[in-house]
């Protein structure tokens, strides 16, 4: 590394937009092999004998390190089962450790080789990397005892933490830790045969956080103290877009255990002793906003605006990046706006916020040795980068503590790491190390932006004889995700998937001769982000719920017409969720007294999810009851998670499809705490059963494929219950 | 001023102005910080502690208001009560940052109702917000620690408040 500082800092600019850009949302455009040892330069951590992912104590604790924050998602068990079955460690003396910030030890190999969580990815890109390291790591331990005991290395076993030989020599991995660590690891380590797995796929894999999360000691973002910290509040302008023009913080300073007031990029920030001197001093403050390019329109407007866009009243511009690009469409695009439409439908979908338990907060020492930063970090990489342009690093040198988030569902990875370089600018103003620790309100956090974009679709459809889809025509109108990622990065040109996916690649489209699908992306000055499973927070809603309404039209069961599309299609695993939900649900018997059934298969993140929601209407608005969930998520590591994230995942969508709604009046969210965005509440909770279709692929997502999936299912038992569509979301108006 | 409060089991003395609120002392000042804040006015619960066994918003409560109380959060329940024991068994976490405060709740439910019914279990439990949607198995797990034996609210063993560093 012989390039000046600044060359390096710029290249890193330019570069990283790419694979961060390609990468958060799945794409594997990226860019050269060099960029993980650019963006881990500077660095200081050390890897020990048994590679980046594995330690071991001397009390024969087995130590996995994962390289993914876990914000409820339950990861770290998985992660930690995957590689004690290759080490045949004992399961109860395993433990997880977070990994520190390191891009070339810690990639996501789904995200070009930057670390972060998202996409549903950790389990699924680990899986070889952690089953190579447990067995490499068991290998050594062989050899090492084969060595000491003076025996064969093949007529050693290792069970359960035990490494044994036939004439009763035995010891744990404790005991040989420092013999161990001098073998050189085996190059290709050989895995087993997953017909031999002891602890994947058992009920044994459980949470190893349940405890701390149920005593209070699990150490969050909002629960670090450090000696002599401040705690800092921001002043944020009510528009997106505004500035500071001019401030005055005579008041904000009389508030006792305020220490100081500074004008930052976002907003003017106040640092305190204490969270609450903090508080009320931010609420003392006076501050005149420059609202010359802030975003002034309402969501009614946008939508409207969006509505005549998908309807043609409003020409698009006539412009390859502006204008309507194409996904899926094949044949003749006139017969698809031309006949009789079997179904004309247009759906609507709201901004929504995350609104994370934990609002998003971080902590920052920044001016004396390295930048520090110590949060729930979900994209290390990109919050290396951010940090870095702002403190003059390398971004490798930024050192990150990452810690258990209080969720995230997306909001804690942007392009632009936003709340994290508010707080690393305050720190920077503080200096000489001192820690500051941002806290974002409730009401922060509801009004930043970052929400899941509102989005307008138009479909329409003819159909054959026998009343399946014969042409498509599909209008998806919404702001970019993409757009929101530096320049370079793809969205900015080509189609933004996570605007489509879930439309795209649908089996409905595939069955479908004639298909004529576009997307238009038209700028607002609102900040939009993915949203627990992303696009198809949409899609899966307009192709579930339209689907259903070709069936009723048809006259043909709402299951048999998606297994006869299946089939068309050749979708086998879509098949595979929908007939084992069918079985357990009792799709052919008639529901309980008052509940009437809808069903819904989406597939997202490499699984497939099918759903059959008992719904009832009481006094109008809907209750949910049963849901029987049927999943392919590839081998299943962990059953119990994987029911955990269908039942989170379920009340997740539920949430959004019956109340979800963020309004904004003149450029202002309307909303700002749980009193004005209504979120699901217990008793509104449905009852999920999973039920898993065994498999022998690899693993993929379960975090977010559970959330698209019941707002459809509960649409289409509305169908049967009141005859009508759904047409926009939420479901409850208020 | 210095206020003394009575915080699982042993009288503390508090600095806070006395219109700070409960969870701020807690967490700022006394270094209890298993309570948690979540929206600051009372609508999700996170910051849910007892007061003489009953559960109260502490976001809500200055400190003044509190009095000779008794004050039990997540930390004095020892780690081993019943409610957590069904908490763990039932893994019910997923990010888990509102259960501490759903907890608290749920031992006030059970000290009070010991075998309750599903309309008492939403009594006690619908002001509390979960986002990651724990909802069944909290559901369930205060079912399992009703079938424990010897449910009892009363703070176990209490650990010393770790004050600021």
């Amino acid at each position: 590394m012989n390039k000046p500082l600044k060359e390096i800092v710029a290249t890193a600019s330019r570069r990283d937009v790419l694979v961060v850009g390609a990468t958060l949302a799945g794409s594997s455009l990226l860019v050269g092999c060099s960029l993980p040892d650019m963006l881990s330069a500077g660095s200081k951590i050390e890897v020990g004998a048994f590679g980046p992912f594995l330690k071991f104590a001397p009390d024969g604790t087995v130590t996995v390190i994962s390289k993914h924050i876990e914000f409820g998602q339950g990861n770290h068990a998985g992660l930690a089962a995957i590689a004690a079955e290759e080490l045949d460690a004992d399961w109860s003396r395993v433990k997880v450790e977070q990994a520190a910030a390191n891009a070339k030890l810690y990639g996501n190999v789904n995200m070009g080789g930057t670390q972060g969580t998202g996409g549903s990815s950790a389990i699924a890109n680990s899986w070889t990397q952690l089953r190579t390291a447990g067995a490499a790591a068991r290998a050594m331990f062989v050899s090492a005892a084969a060595a000491k005991w003076g025996v064969p290395a093949a007529e050693i076993t290792v069970s359960n933490g035990v490494i044994a030989h036939a004439s009763g020599k035995q010891a744990g991995f404790g005991e040989l830790v420092a013999d161990a660590a001098k073998v050189t690891p085996p190059e290709k380590p050989t895995l087993k045969d997953p017909k031999a797995f002891t602890l994947i796929g058992t009920d044994r894999v459980r949470r190893k956080d349940a405890q701390a999360k149920s005593d209070g000691t699990a150490r969050y973002t909002q629960d670090v103290r450090l000696e002599d910290m401040l705690v800092a509040m921001v002043a944020h302008a009510p528009k997106f877009g505004a500035k500071v023009k001019s401030f005055d913080a005579t008041e904000a300073k009389k508030v006792p255990g305020v220490v100081n007031v500074y004008e930052i990029p976002t907003g003017v920030a106040v640092v305190a002793n204490s969270t609450w001197s903090a508080k009320l001093g931010r609420d003392a403050l006076k501050v005149e906003w420059d609202e010359s390019k802030a975003e002034t329109r309402g969501s009614a407007e946008l939508l409207q605006e969006f509505k005549d866009l998908a309807s043609g009243k409003t020409a698009a511009p006539d412009d390859e990046k502006k204008g309507w690009k194409g996904f899926d469409s094949k044949g003749d695009a006139a017969r698809a706006a031309a006949g009789t439409a079997a179904v004309e439908v247009a759906y609507d979908f709201p901004y929504l916020a995350h609104a994370t338990m934990e609002p998003m907060n971080c902590v920052a020492m920044v001016g004396k040795g390295p930048t520090k930063l110590i949060f729930g970090s979900q994209t290390p990489t990109l919050d290396q980068l951010n940090t870095a342009r702002v403190v003059f690093a390398l971004p490798g040198s930024v050192e990150i503590e990452t810690l258990f988030a209080g969720g995230s569902f997306g909001r804690r990875a942007t392009f632009q790491s936003d709340y994290v370089v508010e707080c690393v600018h305050i720190a920077k103003k503080v200096g000489k190390g001192r820690p500051v620790k941002l806290v974002w309100t409730r009401e922060d956090d509801m009004r930043a932006g970052y929400y899941r974009p509102l989005v307008h679709h138009a479909v329409r459809v003819t159909t054959d004889a026998e009343g399946f889809p014969a042409t498509w025509r599909h209008r998806i109108v919404t702001q970019s995700i993409m757009k929101g990622a530096p320049p370079g990065s793809p969205g900015g040109g080509g189609v933004d998937f996570t605007a489509v996916e879930g439309a795209m690649g649908s089996p409905y489209l595939k069955a479908t001769p004639i298909v004529d699908a576009q997307l238009i992306t038209p700028d607002a000055g609102v900040p939009v982000l993915w949203w627990r499973s992303v696009g198809a927070t949409h899609t899966a809603y307009v192709m579930e719920h339209t689907i259903d309404q070709l069936a009723k039209k048809a006259g043909k069961d709402p299951v048999a017409y998606r297994q006869a599309l299946y089939q068309k299609a050749g979708a086998s695993r879509h098949l595979a969720v929908l007939n084992l939900a069918a079985e357990k649900a009792g799709w052919t018997t008639p529901a309980a007294d008052g509940w009437t059934r809808g069903v819904a298969v989406h597939e997202s993140f490499g699984s497939v999810v099918a759903q059959i929601a008992e719904v009832k209407l009481e006094d109008g608005t809907p209750k949910v009851g049963r849901v029987v969930t049927a999943i392919d998520c590839g081998t299943a590591i962990s059953p119990d998670q994987i029911a955990a994230q269908m039942e989170g995942g379920t009340c997740y969508g539920l949430s959004a499809a019956l109340f979800g709604n963020i309004t904004l009046t003149g450029g202002v969210v309307d909303q700002g705490n749980f009193d004005t965005y209504r979120v699901l509440r217990n008793s509104e909770a449905p009852t999920v059963e999973t039920y898993i279709v065994p498999s022998t692929a690899p693993p993929s997502g379960v975090g977010e494929p559970g959330t698209p999936v019941i707002g459809p299912a509960v649409a289409n038992a509305l169908l049967a219950i009141t005859g009508q569509p759904t047409l926009s979301q939420p479901f409850v108006k208020t | 001023m210095a206020t003394t409060v009575d915080v699982n089991g042993r009288p503390l003395n508090v600095n806070s102005p006395p219109d700070t609120p409960l969870l701020w002392v807690l967490r700022d000042e006394l270094g209890l910080t298993g309570t948690k804040y979540g929206c600051g006015i009372a609508q999700c619960g996170a910051c849910t502690v007892l007061a003489d066994g009953q559960p109260i918003r502490a976001c809500q409560t200055p400190i003044s208001a509190i009095g000779a109380a008794k004050i039990t959060t997540i930390e004095g329940l020892g780690g081993n009560h019943p409610v957590q024991q069904a908490w763990v068994k039932l893994d019910v976490p997923q990010c888990g940052y509102c259960q501490s405060g759903q907890i608290m709740s749920a031992t006030a439910l059970l000290a009070s109702n010991p075998s309750p019914d599903d309309a008492a279990i939403t009594g006690a439990m619908d002001g509390h917000i979960c986002r990651c949607g724990a909802y069944q198995r909290i559901r369930a797990a205060i079912k399992e620690a009703a079938a424990m034996p010897a449910t009892a609210a009363e703070p176990a063993a209490a650990p010393a408040a770790t004050p600021a560093a």
